[in-house]
């Protein structure tokens, strides 16, 4: 037997550790009076409804956007790259909370400028916020397959004497359609695991009745709705690993050159979702701000936030190494990293519910910090093993061999090579948890312990009491933190999906 | 007849084509050259209607473009050929051939005519690099263009397959009748099966001449050298002939030369001979089969300071670096002289 590699051990542990919650939930459910009952199907309804709508509608939108971004030339072509990515990076429940206070009788809207508006809630407009903030996952995995493709097709089909219409039609998006169904799966997930929306918008999805059920104290009953939330997600993650990617020959951009009226005709109907998405909450907030002032926010609330985000932050990233050490080092630690991978898939509503059962079981970390911490450790690790292994695969081996062959020490090739090189790796790593865990709602609600604010918690708190106004510095706070989240996907290794490339021209 | 007028392209403000005159006659082969990044891609892509124009305008019997009137590629009936062919890579070759094809006898014409019969049913990704662009060109000539463009289309090809495609490529051409601009960076292929040749610099057109003009009366030392090894040797030209340290020679003057002058040579123009007394060091020798290629390094007189002369001659002629040598101006058509800079 070949001795197995050093982090091997501490990898299994960390992926016995992301099973718990589900196991947890398996133990909790069995005390649950009745699997399944009629209201049950109603929600199963809302739920299915709520997801396709939204894949519909984030296809519908993100499809033509990646066509747009993707060949088009427009004048700050990056800049609208850029913009209409970052619904990405917002939290879609500051879009809903916004929307919902900004329209309808008695809205925002109609208290300002005394126009009538449409109320949105319901499924209406679940489905809204949800295409807006989703839609730019199908944009950026359409966008990444389109230029991938060979743009001399479409150049040669058209001097055959194809239109560009049917060129795209018929010649671009059947080469598409792996990276447009990629993006789909992912804006099903992101729906399914949501709960600020479908709970602002009071539609009674899966995660808004586990909610309900968890405040009434019907946790067994949580843990049956979360299982079967989860069944819904495991259906979907499965979908997503049948997709096979098959990959041209990488060949020339494809560049198309609009009319300066065909590219204002572009962007005036590319602008009411930047509108909708970005500008409205800003401005709402910012109204907010200017009436009511920062009445009822207390510092605390941001220092609580920023501290339990940075616990997890440190903590994912300590462990992460181990995991992504393991991954790279062979077969059985790439099937345990993966195993850590389920804790992303867990919505956070689920997540909370387990650990919320853990709490009970073990009442000495009840109702601490270290049980919200783990929470954000268990489900956003992967973003941190992610981009640490990324990191270190694209390390060049023989550059440590290099340097030892320059003389260096195991030790000092790993501290000036090895190490500086995969910094990088580590800082997006614990950044990208950090950020996600700044914005995490529903976990954070349901483990804080007594009296800890969050911005996050904050915001809710006020939603339900009804005291809007306050959410302006807690809401301005949580999308500056997205601003960054979104300058953080720019930089470092996910440069790549955004880098607009030039063609060179001989 | 394809005309260009004072075509001009530029990428935001950098100027990539500049005020290009271009007149095709039926059938004519033009051959584009230049560097890279001479602009002469930007000029197919221009005249296909890829990219837009900025100043000047297209016409083609049917149409015509300018930077305001946009004509798209569909309407255009130009065929074009890609260097990395662009053949659709989930359709047969027939399909391939056949792609806006109501009628597929002119398909059937190419693929016979071509030698692709055999290959009807395979898919792109089983042919080879030659079979690839022989199946683009049946393409594109089965969809009868009013005018072909070929973009470098044997640049990704192997060295053999490029001599025997090339003739390939012009004779389907010449058969099909249709006049074509054929871009390339090898001077060989453009002396060889071009009617006409142009060389590009820098987006401006330099010289748009027969293969044997622009070869043996290049309009600047650029051109001269693009199209083959050039050396150039001072002398004075007197009564259209110039004297040299080596000899006497009949010249055509370029540009008005007149005086003290420079004299083009190409490595066959000249002879050479071992000999103690003669006028030159062999610098360098290199062996290319049934030939040797020798620089020699012309003695120091008055006015000839550090010139050197590539020389051709026969695989026989074996000489050694260092050793001296005799250099006489063989040719008697005259050649071409430039002002000295």
């Amino acid at each position: 037997m070949t001795s197995w590699p050093k982090s091997y051990p501490f990898a299994l542990f960390i992926a016995l550790l992301a099973v718990v919650p589900v196991g947890v939930l398996f133990g909790l459910a069995a005390d649950s009076t009745q699997l399944f009952d009629i209201q049950n199907l109603r929600v199963l309804g809302n739920t299915l409804l709520l997801m396709v709508l939204t894949v519909i509608g984030a296809t519908l939108i993100g499809v033509p956007l990646a066509l747009l971004t993707a060949y088009v030339q427009l004048p700050w072509r990056r800049v609208w790259l850029i913009v209409l990515a970052a619904p990405l990076a917002m939290p879609s429940y500051i879009g809903a909370f916004t929307l919902y206070a900004a329209f309808g009788p008695g809205g925002e809207i109609t208290n300002l400028l005394g126009i009538p508006t449409p109320a949105v809630h319901g499924l209406v407009g679940a489905t809204l916020i949800m295409v807006l903030y989703t839609y730019p996952f199908v944009m950026l995995t359409t966008r990444a397959s389109l230029l991938g493709l060979d743009g001399n097709l479409v150049n040669a089909a058209r001097t055959l004497g194809m239109s560009l219409k049917e060129c795209l039609w018929r010649i671009v998006l059947p080469r598409a359609a792996t990276g447009i169904a990629a993006g789909g799966l992912l804006v099903a997930l992101y729906t399914l695991s949501d709960f600020g929306t479908p709970a602002i918008m009071r539609l009674d999805t899966f995660t808004r009745i586990i909610f309900v059920e968890y405040n009434a104290f019907g946790l067994s009953q949580a843990a049956m709705l979360s299982l079967q939330l989860l069944a819904i997600v495991g259906l979907v993650l499965f979908l997503e690993s049948r997709i096979s990617g098959s990959r041209e020959k990488p060949g020339h951009h494809l560049t198309l050159w609009p009319s300066r009226w065909q590219s204002s005709w572009i962007l005036l109907t590319v602008a009411p979702i930047i509108l909708l998405a970005l500008v409205l909450p800003l401005l709402i907030f910012s109204l907010w701000l200017l009436r009511d002032g920062t009445e009822g926010f207390e510092l605390s609330y941001a220092w609580n936030s920023t501290y339990a985000s940075l616990l997890a932050a440190l903590v994912a990233v300590i462990i992460a190494i181990p995991v992504a050490h393991a991954a790279i080092a062979g077969r059985m630690g790439r099937i345990m990293e993966r195993i850590t991978y389920l804790g992303f898939g867990v919505p956070g509503i689920v997540m909370g519910t387990a650990l919320v059962y853990v709490g009970l079981k073990l009442p000495f970390i009840y109702q601490t910090l270290g049980l919200l911490v783990m929470a954000y450790v268990l489900r956003f690790l992967p973003l941190a093993v992610g981009s640490i292994r990324s990191a270190a695969e694209g390390l060049d081996p023989s550059l440590a061999q290099a340097a030892r062959v320059l003389g260096s020490s195991p030790r000092e090739a790993f501290q000036r090579v090895t190490l500086p090189l995969t910094m990088r790796g580590l800082v997006a790593g614990a950044a990208l948890v950090f950020l996600e865990a700044m914005r995490e709602l529903p976990a954070t609600l349901m483990l804080g312990p007594t009296g800890f604010e969050t911005l996050a918690t904050y915001l809710w708190r006020v939603y339900e009491a009804g005291y809007f106004g306050r959410a302006a510095v807690p809401g301005l706070l949580l999308v500056l933190m997205s601003g960054l989240g979104l300058a953080l996907m720019l930089s470092g290794e996910r440069r790549a999906e955004f880098d607009i490339k030039e063609d060179h021209h001989s | 007849m394809l005309k260009v007028n004072n075509l001009s392209v530029n990428y935001g403000t950098t100027s990539v084509v500049k005020n290009l005159d271009l007149a095709l006659g039926d059938n004519e082969i033009l051959m584009l050259v230049g560097p890279t990044g001479c602009g002469k891609t930007t000029v197919l892509q221009a005249l296909a209607g890829l990219i837009p124009i900025s100043e000047g305008n297209i016409q083609l019997d049917q149409w015509q473009a300018t930077p305001t009137l946009i004509v798209p590629p569909e309407k255009r009936n130009i065929g074009m050929v890609f260097q990395d062919f662009a053949l659709f890579p989930h359709l047969t070759v027939e399909q391939n051939v056949c792609f806006r094809l109501t009628d597929s006898a002119k398909a059937d014409h190419w693929l016979t005519l071509l030698g692709l019969n055999s290959l009807r049913q395979a898919m792109p990704s089983r042919l080879s690099g030659g079979q690839k662009q022989r199946v683009a060109l049946a393409r594109t000539l089965a969809h009868e263009p009013a005018f072909v463009l070929l973009d470098e289309p044997l640049s990704n090809l192997d060295a053999a397959l490029k001599d025997s495609l090339r003739w390939d490529i012009r004779n389907a051409l010449k058969t099909a009748g249709v006049p074509a601009i054929w871009v390339t960076h090898d001077q060989d292929e453009a002396l060889s099966v071009g009617d006409r040749v142009g060389i590009l610099k820098d987006g401006i057109l330099q010289q748009l001449a027969i293969p044997e003009v622009c070869f043996s009366e290049p309009t600047s030392r650029f051109v001269a050298r693009f199209l083959g090894e050039a050396s150039f040797l001072p002398g004075r030209l007197e009564h259209n002939q110039v004297l040299t340290k080596l000899g006497i020679a009949p010249a055509t003057p370029i540009n008005g030369a007149s005086g003290d002058i420079d004299l083009l040579l190409r490595p066959d123009d000249l002879s050479l001979t071992i000999a103690k007394e003669g006028n030159g060091i062999v610098d360098w020798v290199r062996y290319e089969g049934s030939s040797r290629l020798y620089a020699v390094n012309v003695d120091n007189g008055s006015e000839l300071n550090g010139t050197q002369l590539i020389v051709r001659t026969s695989h026989e002629n074996k000489v050694k670096p260092g050793e001296r040598v005799r250099l006489d101006i063989t040719t008697t058509h005259p050649l071409a002289v430039f002002n000295r800079d």
